[in-house]
């Protein structure tokens, strides 16, 4: 199994990638700025599977945790945040 | 067909027009009539499978979850650390069942605190921890709530009726990939002479999913 790049803390930036066909990394966290809040696991990434049609390597993936104001902007809810879980190739 | 339905969704949250309930649910019926004519399907396994959606897999078993973990520190040290095995253990990912391809996936318990409120959304779909919730509510699945609850979750909580105090954060968790959540719910004042079962009896399935609080018990 892979071993994951990134540990519980560290900050993390999101690929800007648009995809023509499935991804799990929604538009709306895309070239975001997060920090990492668990490691956990790794498993295939969807996108390749779909695309593929077979499962392909386990790559780890991660909870990833963002401030709504980092998501939204000033005006958006101050004492709110998110947690979505990405896998690593989604990640820089 | 099944006299099944899924249970009242808040007044504020039934974007869903009625109209399209019945035209949904007529069409829904002449399709499980057709594959029964055609012999492709028996009206009782539709039945069963709509009864394990709601009874075998119902909130009732997040709510033992809760209860337990609200009395058991041994339990909610291991509910935090690894749910699935709880899941695993008491046999409800269906491993061998007829119902084995039920979405199963890993679950991770996350604990509402003073600090901290929690709540769950599916961005992608509706992606929701039906073996410890049940099916879902039909306001999980709107485009409305999808949407809005990673934008501006302290508003859609207030349309639930949910006041977060200034100064909780408010952690939304978009369910999108590998684990499906489950919200363990503050418990609530006044419930110190409770036992197990009668604490169960308090949660609720909208707690679990974190667009409610329970209230104390005075």
């Amino acid at each position: 199994m892979a071993t994951p790049r990134f540990t519980v803390g560290d900050t993390v930036r999101t690929r800007v990638d648009n995809p023509p066909g499935h991804t799990r990394l929604p538009r709306y966290v895309r070239g975001r700025t997060g920090v990492i809040e668990s490691v956990r696991g790794a498993a295939p990434v969807p996108d390749e599977t779909v695309k593929n049609g077979v499962k392909g390597d386990d790559v780890p993936f991660y909870g990833v945790l963002f401030a709504m104001q980092d998501l939204w902007g000033n005006d958006a809810e101050a004492d709110a945040e998110l947690v979505v879980e990405l896998w690593e190739s989604y990640l820089e | 067909m099944s006299s099944h339905s899924y249970a009242a969704a808040p007044q504020s949250h039934n974007h869903d027009k009625d109209a399209t309930r019945v035209a949904l649910t007529a069409r829904t019926a002449a399709l499980e009539a057709a594959l029964v004519a055609g012999g492709v399907l028996q009206s009782e396994q539709v039945d069963e499978l709509v009864e394990t959606y709601a009874e075998k897999l119902g909130p009732r078993h997040g709510a033992a979850m809760v209860a337990r973990a609200w009395v058991d520190p041994t339990f909610r040290q291991r509910l935090e650390e690894d749910a699935t095995s709880i899941i695993r253990d008491l046999g409800y990912d269906l491993e061998g069942s007829q119902h084995r391809d039920l979405p199963f996936a890993t679950l991770r318990a996350v604990f509402n605190t003073p600090e901290v409120h929690n709540v769950i959304v599916c961005t992608l779909c509706s992606c929701y921890p039906l073996f410890v919730l049940g099916p879902q509510p039909r306001w999980y699945k709107s485009p409305e709530y999808r949407s809005r609850m990673v934008i501006e979750p302290t508003q859609v909580l207030k349309e639930f009726g949910t006041s977060v105090p200034a100064g909780k954060t408010i952690r939304v968790w978009d369910s999108n990939a590998e684990t499906r959540y489950l919200v363990i719910p503050e418990r609530p004042k006044g419930t110190e002479a409770m036992n197990e079962d009668q604490l169960r009896a308090l949660v609720t399935r909208d707690s679990m999913i974190g667009v409610t609080v329970l209230p104390d018990v005075v």
